[in-house]
């Protein structure tokens, strides 16, 4: 297992592109990306180049390409098919200036009122500083009817959170109908990966997103090296794989103390506090960084030092009471159970991801669906029925039990493993694809690079893409005050959702 | 009105003032200490109000009155409250009864006063805070007036300073079971009413889940300072209040300066020590759902009403 398959790739034209997409979904794959690419770009027949990934759940990779000219721009519209698909669409069509025909939400989704509308900020001869006019209004769905009113929250909040805008519409404390504006951080991630070295693009990989940057970079490199065939020995598959489960490990913690805490149960997250601390102590003395960053290189993987296997099985076994005295307390139990519930049939539409569809009964785990490492018997996927916030704590508790148990296993492993010379990557180009489980849920990169040996295109698809809009849907029924948990019980990643 | 009762009033208010923030401080630090945090220190609340009071306020554009006034109008009723309930002596002014119904209609007049604040603002988390706010105390008012009521009853007398003085000449009535239900359904109310866990949480930073902190998220500066002074001098004033009810011992008689002096440092240290039982208390309760807030409202409702009950079958 030390290299997936290659993918399958399809070539179809725009006319067939809505039944070969159904066919796959037909399969069971599910659509995990879709980049659009820019060739030909000084030539009169420029064409688009958009690759459709499905991922199996058996380490299944196919792509559907579909090339269209730049002059008649569009995709027949995917979005009936997919929900993640009208994602997709509007994202390419907000960035690229890709029309998708009859979609059922022609609105904007990246793009804001104050762009103009000309500008596709990925195009390679986009205006690096376009004139950003003034607000063009905010169209939203208003509820009216007796009684209903708004609450606009943010985009900037109170707490340390990123910027994100919400829209309720409520009859007394009863959410109708919450709206919520995304992409107030559009940094040109993509953008900036292209013409760079693939070595030079790690450490951007691990700033998409500042609590993911094992997720990112690795998801990253792996990318990399399939599009240049390196092999990367089982060691430091290994090492990945312990850096991975420390990434969830500490953010696990803190989203423990952090929902219990919006409960106002404040001892609870003083003390996640702590040991969320002793955890980032513990990375810089395992990597040389707190957050974990600079572990992960192309070929390969680095510890500075090995896992302090005591602090780790103390910080779990702590976590557990920590959380079994959240659970204990009527009032807290109170609170999270019931609140905010997402059924299993609206995950499965809405293509949600990482614990949030585990919770809902999902068993979605890239370790297990698109594992680069067998995880042996230390590894279970966790997964709860009842889709609510209590069932999101769940989850949560079990995976820390169970990163702690992998994170001991596999440092024995790695000890016990053969140290491999590096692999120095190979020159040409290629396209590549990494999938990795985060800790939010499974993290795709898809990567191009040219025959010079610079990077072309980068993808990145965050969990979060895939799960923000289930928020909403949860939220039907759910109280103002009780936003805040369910909103904590997601966790999405504004940054990681908007590159 | 004589001279030994205005300097009674005077020498509460001055003590209210002196003590407040140090309350505050004392229930920040034991819940801080308790939580494994070291916590600003005694005197931050003071030092907090300080900075504020000296700050110029900002006012949105277009308000009115009200968000100057408010402000004043809770200070200035949150005074009133400590000037009428026997803190530090029983001495009351003879032209100005320190009447339980009195007593309610002045927290009305403060609960009111933030309530209109939180709508001046027009903002939504202003209107929801006030709405909130308001469903609050519709619960909260009758049970205070009655269990305290029902602590009247005994002592004939709707006058808090006469319930106190009888309830001290009489130690035996603190310990019935009217006396107990009506001071438990007090200190619920209390807890209500000045916005603590597991009613209103007021350490949060969470707009959403805000009462009271919503209603004053668009002041600033001095109008702040005012705003936080007024709701913890309530604070001190119930807390003090539930105090002398519950352990009516030390309390200051007469005018001599040795029994005001002692009514001083009793009130001073029940209220310090009571804060800090209720600090302590936090410490161990999460904050209910807010459609269960009017459960435990209720309840204590039912417990007054109880003790008004068993105190006319008692007595």
């Amino acid at each position: 297992m030390n290299r997936l398959a290659r993918p399958e790739i399809i070539h179809v034209g725009r006319e067939q592109l809505v039944e070969a997409i159904a066919g796959q979904l037909a399969l069971g794959f599910r659509l995990a990306l879709v980049a659009a690419h820019e060739d030909d770009r000084a030539g009169a027949d420029a064409t688009f180049r958009i690759v459709h990934v499905l991922l199996g759940t058996a380490g299944e990779r196919v792509e559907v390409v579909v090339e269209i000219p730049r002059s008649d721009a569009w995709l027949p519209t995917l979005a009936g098919i997919s929900y993640p698909a009208g994602r997709f669409e509007r994202e390419m069509r907000d960035l690229y200036g890709i029309v998708p025909r009859d979609h059922p939400q022609p609105y904007r989704l990246v793009r804001h009122g104050h762009w103009p509308t000309s500008f596709h900020p990925m195009l390679a001869d986009a205006d690096p500083t376009p004139y950003f006019g003034s607000h063009a209004g905010f169209p939203f769905a208003e509820v009216t009817g007796k009684g209903v009113y708004e609450i606009p929250v943010g985009p900037v909040h109170a707490g340390l959170i990123e910027p994100g805008h919400f829209r309720f519409s409520v009859v007394g404390e009863t959410i109708v109908r919450m709206y919520q504006r995304l992409y107030f951080v559009h940094r040109g991630v993509e953008k900036l990966f292209e013409g760079r070295e693939p070595a030079d693009g790690i450490a951007l990989a691990e700033r998409i997103s500042g609590d993911t940057a094992v997720g990112h970079s690795l998801a990253y490199v792996m990318a990399v090296e399939d599009a240049l065939g390196v092999e990367v020995p089982e060691r430091d598959r290994l090492t990945r794989a312990l850096l991975l489960e420390c990434e969830r490990l500490y953010n696990h913690v803190n989203d423990i103390g952090a929902l219990v805490n919006d409960a106002g149960f404040g001892i609870v997250n003083q003390h996640a506090g702590r040991l969320r601390e002793t955890l980032l102590r513990h990375n810089a003395r395992l990597t040389g960084h707190r957050l974990l960053r600079g572990a992960v290189r192309i070929g390969g993987a680095d510890l500075v030092a090995a896992p302090d296997l005591d602090l780790v099985a103390s910080v779990a076994a702590e976590a557990a009471e920590l959380a079994k005295i959240a659970t204990d307390h009527p009032m807290v139990a109170n609170r999270l159970n019931t609140t905010a519930v997402l059924p299993l049939e609206r995950a499965r539409t809405l293509g949600v991801l990482g614990y949030v569809a585990r919770a809902s009964g999902m068993t979605v785990d890239a370790r297990t669906e698109q594992p680069f490492v067998d995880l042996g018997p230390a590894f279970r996927t966790v997964t709860a029925d009842a889709g609510d916030v209590r069932a999101r704590f769940d989850v949560r508790v079990g995976e820390i039990a169970v990163a702690a148990g992998l994170v001991a296993d596999l440092s024995a492993r790695i000890a016990a493993a053969d140290v491999a010379a590096p692999v120095a990557p190979s020159g040409g180009g290629g396209a590549g694809l990494g999938v990795v489980e985060a800790w939010r849920g499974t993290l795709v990169h898809r990567v191009e690079v040219g025959s010079g040996g610079v990077l072309t295109r980068v993808k990145v698809v965050d969990p979060s893409f895939h799960t923000w809009p289930a928020l909403g849907i949860a939220l039907a029924d759910t109280i103002v005050p009780d936003f805040p948990l369910a909103n904590k019980s997601f966790n999405c990643s504004y940054a990681g959702n908007d590159l | 009105m004589t001279i030994a009762s205005v300097a009674v009033v005077l020498i509460q208010l001055v003590l209210a003032v002196a003590v407040t923030p140090v309350l505050i401080g004392v229930m920040r630090t034991t819940r801080a200490r308790l939580e494994g945090r070291v916590g600003g220190g005694i005197m931050q609340p003071w030092r907090d109000l300080r900075k504020l009071l000296a700050k110029e306020p900002t006012r949105a554009p277009g308000s009115t009155l009200v968000l100057t006034a408010a402000p004043i109008l809770l200070v200035a009723s949150s005074l009133l409250l400590c000037a009428l309930i026997p803190l530090a002596s029983t001495l009351a002014l003879a032209s100005v009864p320190g009447d339980l119904f009195v007593v309610v209609s002045v927290l009305l007049v403060g609960t009111v006063a933030l309530a209109l604040l939180g709508l001046e603002s027009g903002s939504a988390f202003g209107g929801m805070g006030s709405s909130r706010h308001m469903v609050i105390a519709a619960l909260v008012e009758p049970t205070v007036l009655l269990s305290i009521y029902a602590l009247s009853v005994p002592a004939g007398t709707s006058a808090l300073a006469a319930i106190v003085q009888a309830r001290r000449a009489d130690p035996a009535s603190l310990l019935n079971p009217v006396s107990l239900l009506a001071i438990f359904a007090l200190v619920v109310v209390v807890i209500a009413e000045t916005g603590r866990l597991p009613v209103d949480n007021p350490s949060t930073h969470l707009e959403l889940t805000m009462i009271h902190e919503a209603m004053i998220l668009e002041s600033g500066g001095r109008d702040l300072g005012w705003l936080e002074l007024g709701s913890w001098l309530r604070l001190t004033a119930l807390l003090g209040l539930v105090a002398n009810l519950a352990l009516p011992w030390g309390i200051g008689q007469d005018a001599a300066p040795l029994t005001l002096l002692v009514g001083i440092g009793a009130i001073t240290v029940k209220v310090l020590v009571l804060g800090a039982v209720l600090a302590a208390a936090e410490v161990f309760i999460a904050k209910l759902r807010l459609f269960r807030v009017p459960e435990l409202l209720a309840g204590s409702f039912v417990l007054a009403f109880l003790s008004v009950s068993a105190s006319y079958l008692v007595f």
